[in-house]
């Protein structure tokens, strides 16, 4: 069992793509995971449930809207246009993008979990010991949510590695630009390359056992006191 | 100026605060009152951690909160200890105690860390972790965590309330201690009468939301207009030093202004400051000195002032004992019988003092 070229790149690929998903989705999930949290406003269920929507949806309707949002057409894309950045999709980026709104409730929906379970005292205890709002949240609120975080990672990480629909729809399958591991497989079989796609999807399969035993590992469900 | 100025309105579905108070900048002022009276809202109020739109806050002259302002709760520089003591479950002990100083300007820290740790004697705790402390150990730190960022005003919230018994008095003596050693003025929310009985030098009673009394603890106790009952009966609270020991009896006498009473000797020293609480159902009264009695506490007064109690059989008197103030509770059968009016001299015979602190 051996990788060709192609697999490598296609794997490198894959990473990248995670590796670049999973930090920006930290980046915007964990405000929203936050004002969930906390906002007693009535739009927390109307955006809850919008960020919950790829867990229901076929990732070919979600990837069937960015294409038409991000093509030459769409809004989005006439703003990347506009802003000399051509058109997102066939390209890495436009993966990326897909991939951050496919990924987005494995991340905010641990981050919002875990952000709810410190409730408030914590909060108001900063607050009496002269540490103003962002000070709290670096200095109590990240080191007490960092299971939260650890899974909401490793979540983000193995899902976006794991896509598949939204990547042929908004992707399509060029080489070193938008062949995914998912989408290298799915070639070898169409070509009947069986030894080749059994290679890349055992790989697969023993990447997801480890992730998901590391996630239960590091941070074994524990009733909490 | 000093002290505090507080005008908190809020209203909430079933409960409503409605406030107007000064209180003293020094010593401790105990929030007294049943739960749902609003003492803790007053309490959060204070600290910034409730909002009361239009409310009014001035400590020592310096304002928190008036129409234009709301000074945010981390740029108050005031204390704070709640029921629980929670205490940041990532940090240890010693990273607890030092969040909050390290905080706070250079300049402005006037209670050295361990001068804290000192007073609340959780030196050998310092490397634990929280989880690892007793209930009573991590009220101690978060009261040194509180003490460490040198508050001008020190807020607690019924800080051994979630505590038993025997944690209780492990720390009331700590509590004491910062009553005695600091400068610092307490603002102390309980509804334990033993806890205000021993701690408190001013008292502010709540109830639905608003204060019904407000003022120095003895002379607030024995107002028999409004009678506050610090647990099941109206009593009064007295400073008092330890005066003299009778070792052959093993009695020691209480001196206040006014006279002295004997209660057992537990020990303490000559000098020593103390409280004794004398409940106004253990007094009685009587025209002249009676010397066939059993009864060992027997001081001359005047009568100040009768009232009503709370049965049509009872009445409240207020005699006072060159200057401090006692109440006795007789039936009114009784009164009417010995003519009390006041200005009359009387005999008080104290069945029962209990000391404490």
């Amino acid at each position: 069992m051996g990788f060709s070229d192609a697999d490598f790149a296609a794997i490198w690929l894959t990473l990248r793509l995670a590796t670049v998903t999973t930090a920006l989705l930290l980046l915007i999930g964990t405000p929203i995971a936050w004002w969930l949290a906390r906002t007693r406003s009535w739009l927390k269920a109307p955006v809850g449930a919008v960020v919950a929507l790829p867990l229901v949806l076929p990732p070919t309707v979600l990837g069937f809207y960015l294409l038409v949002m991000m093509g030459p057409n769409g809004p989005v894309g006439q703003l990347t246009q506009s802003l000399g950045l051509g058109v997102l999709p066939f390209t890495f980026w436009g993966l990326v993008v897909a991939s951050v709104f496919y990924s987005m409730p494995f991340v905010v929906q641990p981050l919002q979990n875990a952000f709810e379970a410190i409730g408030d005292r914590p909060l108001e205890v900063a607050a009496t010991l002269r540490a103003g709002p962002w000070d709290t949240f670096f200095s109590v609120i990240v080191p007490l949510a960092r299971p939260g975080f650890l899974t909401a990672s490793i979540l983000g990480f193995a899902h976006t590695v794991g896509e598949f629909g939204v990547v042929l729809m908004i992707g399509g399958n060029i080489p070193g630009a938008t062949r995914v591991v998912s989408v290298q497989i799915y070639d070898h079989v169409e070509a009947m390359e069986y030894a080749e796609a059994h290679s890349l999807a055992a790989a697969m399969l023993v990447f997801s056992f480890l992730v998901l035993l590391a996630l239960y590992q590091f941070n074994p469900t524990r009733p909490r006191k | 100026m000093s002290g505090i100025e507080a005008r908190f309105r809020l209203g909430f579905d079933e409960f409503a605060l409605d406030v107007e108070l000064t209180l003293p900048g020094r010593g401790v002022t105990a929030l007294f009152g049943h739960s749902g009276s609003g003492k803790t809202t007053l309490l959060r109020c204070i600290a910034g951690l409730e909002r009361a739109p239009g409310g009014y806050l001035a400590v020592d002259g310096e304002v928190w909160q008036d129409g234009e302002r709301f000074v945010p709760t981390h740029q108050r520089p005031l204390g704070y200890v709640f029921q629980e003591a929670s205490l940041f479950a990532h940090l240890s002990v010693r990273r607890n105690l030092e969040y909050g100083m390290r905080r706070v300007a250079e300049q402005e820290r006037r209670v050295a860390l361990d001068h804290a740790v000192e007073l609340l004697a959780i030196g050998p705790l310092l490397e634990r972790m929280p989880e690892r402390l007793s209930g009573g150990e991590k009220q101690r730190v978060a009261i040194a965590r509180a003490l460490a960022v040198s508050p001008r005003i020190l807020l607690m919230d019924e800080p051994l309330a979630a505590l038993d018994l025997a944690r209780k008095q492990e720390i009331l003596p700590y509590l004491e201690r910062l009553h005695d050693e600091l400068e610092i003025p307490l603002l102390y929310v309980s509804h334990a009468p033993d806890e205000v009985a021993r701690l408190a030098d001013h008292i502010v009673a709540l109830d639905h939301g608003r204060a019904v009394a407000e003022g120095p603890l003895a002379a607030t106790l024995a107002r028999l207009d409004l009678p506050i009952r610090l647990g099941e009966d109206v009593g009064v609270v007295i400073d008092a030093t330890v005066g003299e020991r009778d070792e052959a009896w093993h009695l020691i006498r209480a001196d206040f202004a006014g006279g002295g009473v004997w209660v057992r000797d537990t020990g303490l020293a000559l000098g020593h400051a103390v409280r004794v609480r004398i409940l106004a159902r253990d007094v009685s009264l009587s025209l002249s000195h009676q010397d066939d009695t059993s009864i060992l506490n027997l001081l001359p007064g005047t009568v100040a002032e009768l009232a009503d109690d709370s049965h049509p059989a009872l009445a409240l008197v207020r005699v006072e004992v060159g200057g401090t103030p006692i109440v006795a509770r007789l039936t009114r059968r009784s009164a009417a019988a010995l003519g009390l009016t006041p200005g009359q001299p009387v005999w008080l015979q104290i069945k029962a003092v209990a000391l404490i602190g």
